[in-house]
């Protein structure tokens, strides 16, 4: 099985392992997912119907409200979060959002992770090293 | 991060449990972000009372408890005695007094959530404002001021229109600031982050920025397009007011991400182009021209029934000049029976508008003014039909509150399909 390690800058500690869920778009936590199932619900938004919970989350940001890490929060508190998050950039929603969700997280990684890592892969994040580890699907 | 001697003071523990863990909280915040250090902070602007996740309270309610895990992320319960900065609060999401909870339907548990951090803010020491508006109620940074704000519309017009310098802070970092005093010193807070970097060229022949709602079409194109960019604006044929900013401040941070901005000879850091881009070549221009402008209008429109049942309007909360102005559009009129017609602004400007005689023009006419609340904070079938007059309410009606139809337009719009009971509003 072929197998790619990339690294990035630690943003959030911690060890995770779990299946991608990928998109090209930003997140908006408040009001574009639903923190009591972790399903998106952003109209018009490529995740939308897709389960968040326990994935690793591949996007490149965070955007919206300021009540995004709330609703993160939130997400954690009912058992619906990811298992990791990986960003192409860091802004502060993500920074909180990560830091209160107890997850691990990397961003600034050598390879754009939204176009290396495909929705189904197996995902292996060390948020203490930034090591990322992808092994593909097929 | 580089720590300094007060902050490994709080951080060690030295100034009690409540600020050892708000540290550790910003430090890890701030490692998140990469910062190198703090920046201190004697101005924040916190959501002490924004439960928009109600399902996930239950009875009995602990303040201490919640604010505990919800306000510092802590599953230890801490007993906050009080702030270190000045901080002014958001609102309480919904309005405890004149039957309003009621009224909009807001589950019990959320009244009796809210009453309970009504307390909990008075207790520790909190300027309880009540408002989305900081700035318009008593909270006005000045120039170049490092603050810790939250509220996208807010913390827009805290960068952008006053010159102040803020992130877009969540619950628990603004929390944390207002217990320590500090926030870490990035993004916004320095001054190379702040210069445009994409000029927007607005078609002056075709387009006429002349109301809010022209300066909130404007901000929801542009924040649609270039997401997290700083933009610079030109100024229009007639200098904005401080309602036409707060709509481009809201629409700009909602429909894209844009919490600093320039207008050219309006803002404070642009004074003229060359300061506005930092005297650095622009990144990118767009345009905004008629196209543009329609295609926002027809996106914001999500109806397709024209009887109206609700009609929420104040979003960010209105001033006093838009209380006089509703005033004066309901001045002899009513509201229509099957139509319930809400205006959302802060308790101190109800106040102002009472004694001014607008609020009695207004609830003459069947209108209800509510405080301490947002036009989404509504709990009705999610079947109703409700029109609005803010974009940013129309992103989060449907999203976070699943109504499916939701009309937008100006002031007049609203008051018309209050009064008529239809939907006629149109681009004009």
């Amino acid at each position: 099985m072929k197998s790619i390690a990339l690294q990035g800058r630690p943003v959030a500690p911690g060890e995770a392992k779990g299946e991608a869920l990928v998109t090209t778009e930003a997140i908006s936590w408040c009001g574009g997912v639903d923190p009591m199932t972790g399903i998106v619900t952003e109209l018009g938004h490529s995740l939308k119907g897709q389960n968040v919970k326990g994935k690793v989350l591949v996007f490149t940001t965070g955007k919206g409200s300021s009540a995004f890490s709330h609703a993160a929060h939130v997400c954690r508190v009912a058992g619906c979060q990811p298992a990791a998050i990986l960003v192409k950039e860091v802004n502060p929603q993500i920074a909180l959002a990560t830091t209160v969700m107890h997850i691990p997280a990397v961003t600034e990684l050598n390879q754009d992770p939204t176009q290396v890592i495909d929705t189904g892969d197996t995902v292996a994040v060390d948020g203490y090293s930034g090591v990322v580890t992808i092994t593909k699907r097929s | 991060m580089k720590l300094k001697t007060d902050e490994l003071r709080m951080l060690d523990g030295k100034e009690g449990l409540v600020r050892q863990k708000a540290m550790e909280l910003l430090v890890k915040y701030g490692d998140a972000l990469g910062a190198a250090e703090f920046v201190d902070v004697d101005n924040v602007f916190i959501l002490s009372g924004l439960f928009s996740y109600t399902d996930v309270f239950k009875y009995p309610i602990d303040i201490d408890s919640i604010a505990s895990e919800y306000f510092l992320d802590s599953q230890e319960k801490l007993m906050v005695d009080n702030v270190k900065a000045f901080t002014t609060n958001h609102l309480f999401t919904i309005d405890l007094a004149n039957g309003h909870a009621d009224l909009v339907k807001a589950p019990k548990i959320l009244q009796d959530l809210i009453a309970a951090t009504q307390h909990y803010c008075k207790r520790i020491g909190i300027s309880v404002t009540g408002t989305c508006t900081p700035y318009q109620c008593g909270n006005t940074p000045v120039f170049g001021e490092h603050v810790a704000w939250v509220e996208s519309s807010a913390i827009s017009y805290a960068n952008a229109v006053l010159g102040a310098r803020t992130n877009i802070e969540g619950l628990e970092s603004s929390f944390s600031s207002a217990l320590t005093g500090k926030t870490p010193l990035w993004g916004f807070h320095l001054k190379e982050n702040r210069r445009g970097t994409t000029l927007v060229q607005v078609d002056e022949k075709a387009i006429s920025l002349d109301t809010v709602m022209d300066y909130e079409l404007m901000g929801c194109h542009v924040g649609r397009t270039i997401g997290t960019e700083i933009p610079i604006y030109p100024c229009g044929k007639h200098h904005p007011n401080a309602d036409m900013l707060k709509g481009l401040c809201a629409t700009g941070a909602s429909c894209g991400g844009i919490e600093m901005y320039h207008m050219v000879g309006v803002t404070p850091e642009a004074h003229s182009l060359e300061e506005a881009t930092g005297g650095l070549s622009p990144k990118q221009a767009i345009q905004y021209g008629t196209r543009e402008r329609r295609e926002c209008y027809e996106r914001l429109n999500n109806s397709s029934k024209d009887l109206v049942d609700v009609v929420t309007i104040g979003c960010p909360h209105y001033s006093i000049r838009q209380m006089a102005q509703l005033a004066r559009l309901l001045e002899g009129k009513k509201v229509n029976e099957n139509t319930l017609l809400l205006v959302y602004t802060a308790r101190s400007i109800e106040t102002v508008a009472a004694r001014s005689g607008y609020a009695e023009a207004i609830e003459a006419a069947g209108a209800h003014i509510v405080v301490d609340s947002c036009p989404i904070n509504i709990y009705f079938p999610t079947s109703s039909v409700v029109a609005t007059d803010a974009a940013k309410i129309t992103y989060y009606m449907t999203g976070l509150r699943g109504y499916e139809n939701v009309w937008y337009g100006s002031m007049l719009d609203c008051v018309d399909a209050a009064i008529t009971g239809q939907w006629r509003g149109e681009l004009r």
